[in-house]
């Protein structure tokens, strides 16, 4: 029951792979996450199953059609939310609603109905005869959703639905998401750089880092692969040393350093009983702890434990990059 | 093959936007308007000596060449349009709908087409208020038939230009380099035998000649060609640019 199936899918832009030998399948009906930092290739990836690039090379189905093949088939059976906004602002939200359903070929009375049902599901009614010239971003991206669904499609792609939102009007967006995933049954790709978004609306998620897929499976499960709770240090000085000191202890299961921040995170078993023997050792070598936290793993911890960087530094300066400092890889003093 | 109500919506959505912008129609019909009052008026009194029979005014030789030029510029603009699409994002909501570029086009075509015969008839009536009369009633329909082959050759022009730039920023150039001489060699302002023979060859291979020469053949009674030539060669080169014009949009889709 794979509605999406791509296998070594690939996509060259001069001299740059932006997507590189990526496979995965979706399932029908869930809600399937691509993450990844600011380049990765989500985007890349989205417009060659949507048709708008051809790949380079690769196999890619949506919906049984084939993407080299039946472009327009893909077009009818898919509903997209660019990234950028796409609205004309010269018509009002009804009206930009009406040209895509009859630019779909809805008959009138067909059309009508479904555009009142859309609008009431972004609650958007009571805005329908104004000019989406005025409205606000999170208006925007709402009508965007409504006019995605307006053909009903049985694939829903979202390129980032929650970009430059405020918190408020992201919980919304993820609320009618679920909505329609839950009433519509409709399968929903969606990408996406935070990780919040990701763990909450997914059934499953892939990992995208530099046109690779990490891994790909549903959050619950990505975070068990870490095997234990999460602790992590901010330190004030002497960083490499307790690094490197942490990183010999057998019962520390995996030790990753971020030298920028002064940030250390370290998996472990039984978090609860290894802090005080880490306050132990830090005392013991002069070291002043200045944080200190304990989690379960989140999947930022994942984001940081299969890609060796978080997703934020990665946003913020490309070059920030984690030291990984497992046991094995720690030359010996 | 063309989808009627795809290009039924993009007929609209063009209609639409231009009543929504008065701005955009005081701007585009004040140039043609200033050109035929200040040349219109202030030749006047001249004496062309040989180049304009004496039974025609000069007024009466302008009109049809005002009314060609601000088909030509609107019709240029409105296809070139296509990269404010573009810029606002617009264009990928119409190229990801599952209907073909012939359609596109032939949308786009006839919705530029629309606003920029409205805005040549409203010049022709404000040169009737000044002075322009014409013998030929019927001409005020049968006008139409060249006023609507020139519309679509322009806008396929921009839209073929349009598909060929990257940005918006080329769009001042493309006035000046393109919209300007097509202008001057159409024979607009004075019959093109009036040039010297190594320029009006060319004005030859401007379809805005033909345009012109038929609506003063329609309107003034004088025309170096016959009407229905003009309106023939008209057609073939929209033919040319309408079939170059989805050829580019096709090309320029699948990347
Ligand atoms: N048309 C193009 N020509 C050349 N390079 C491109 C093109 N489109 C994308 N790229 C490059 O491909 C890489 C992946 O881009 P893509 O837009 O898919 O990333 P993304 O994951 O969507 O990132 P973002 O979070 O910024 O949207 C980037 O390095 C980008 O610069
Ligand atoms: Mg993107």
């Amino acid at each position: 029951m794979c509605i999406i199936s791509i296998k070594n899918l690939t996509k060259q832009f001069d001299n740059l792979v932006a997507v590189d030998h990526i496979s995965f399948k979706v399932k029908k009906g869930e809600i399937f996450g691509l993450l990844g930092p600011n380049g990765a290739g989500k985007t890349t990836t989205v417009n060659m199953l949507c048709t708008l690039l051809t790949p380079t090379s690769g196999y890619a189905k949506v919906d049984e059609h084939d993407v080299y093949k039946n472009k327009v088939e893909i077009r009818k059976s898919i509903g997209l939310v660019f990234q950028e906004p796409a609205l004309d602002s010269y018509l009002t939200a009804r009206e930009n609603l009406e040209f895509h359903a009859m630019i779909y070929g809805m008959e009138k009375k067909e059309r009508n109905k479904r555009i009142d049902e859309m609008l009431n599901l972004v609650e958007l009614k009571d805005k329908a005869d104004e000019l989406i010239g005025n409205f606000s971003g999170g208006m925007k991206r709402r009508l965007e959703i409504a006019r995605g669904l307006i053909h009903k499609p049985k694939i829903l792609f979202l390129d980032e639905p929650t970009l430059g939102l405020d918190v408020q009007t992201r919980r919304h967006i993820w609320g009618y998401i679920n909505k329609l995933n839950k009433k519509e049954k409709i399968t929903i790709i969606l990408t996406t750089h935070y990780l919040e978004e990701a763990d909450r609306l997914c059934d499953r998620i892939a990992i995208i880092d530099h046109g690779r897929i990490i891994v790909t499976d549903s959050p619950h499960k990505l975070k068990e692969k870490l095997g234990g709770d999460i602790i992590s240090l901010k330190i004030n000085n002497n960083f490499s040393r307790f690094a490197n000191e942490l990183g010999r202890l057998k019962w520390i299961r995996e030790v990753k350093a971020s030298k920028g921040n002064m940030n250390l995170f370290l998996t472990v078993k039984e978090g609860n009983r290894a802090i005080p023997k880490i306050v132990y050792l830090a005392q013991k070598l002069k070291i002043k702890i200045n944080e200190i936290d304990l989690h379960k793993p989140s999947l930022e911890d994942v984001f940081v434990h299969f890609t060796g960087s978080s997703i934020r530094e990665r946003e913020n300066n490309g070059k920030l990059k984690l030291e990984n400092l497992r046991k094995k890889m720690v030359p010996a003093k | 093959m063309i989808d009627t109500r795809a290009v039924y919506v993009l007929w609209l959505r063009e209609v639409k936007r231009y009543s929504r912008s008065p701005s955009r129609i005081v701007s585009t019909i004040a140039m043609p308007i200033l050109l035929l009052i200040f040349l219109g008026l202030g030749f006047r009194q001249a004496n062309f000596g040989g180049i304009l029979p004496k039974s025609i005014s000069y007024i009466s030789f302008l009109v049809p060449g005002i009314i060609g030029m601000s088909l030509l510029s609107t019709s240029v603009f409105a296809g070139i349009s296509v990269l404010w699409d573009r810029e606002f994002g617009f264009l990928k909501e119409i190229t990801v709908a599952p209907i073909n570029n012939l359609s596109i086009v032939i949308g786009r075509a006839i919705g530029g087409s629309t606003t920029s015969m409205i805005q040549s008839i409203i010049v022709l009536i404000v040169a009737m208020v000044i002075g322009f009369s014409s013998e030929n009633l019927i001409g005020f329909v049968t006008i139409l038939i060249p006023m609507f082959l020139i519309s679509i050759i322009f806008i396929s022009l921009g839209l073929i230009l349009a598909a060929n730039m990257t940005d918006i920023q080329g769009f001042g150039m493309i006035m000046n380099l393109v919209v300007f001489p097509l202008f001057l060699l159409s024979g607009a302002l004075f019959p093109i035998k009036a040039l010297p023979s190594y320029i009006y060859v060319f004005s030859y291979l401007d379809p805005l000649t033909y345009g012109v020469d038929a609506m003063r053949g329609i309107l003034c009674n004088l025309s170096a060609f016959p009407v229905v030539f003009d309106i023939f060669i008209s057609s073939i080169f929209v033919i040319i640019l309408l079939s170059a014009a989805v050829y580019f949009f096709n090309k320029s889709e699948s990347k």
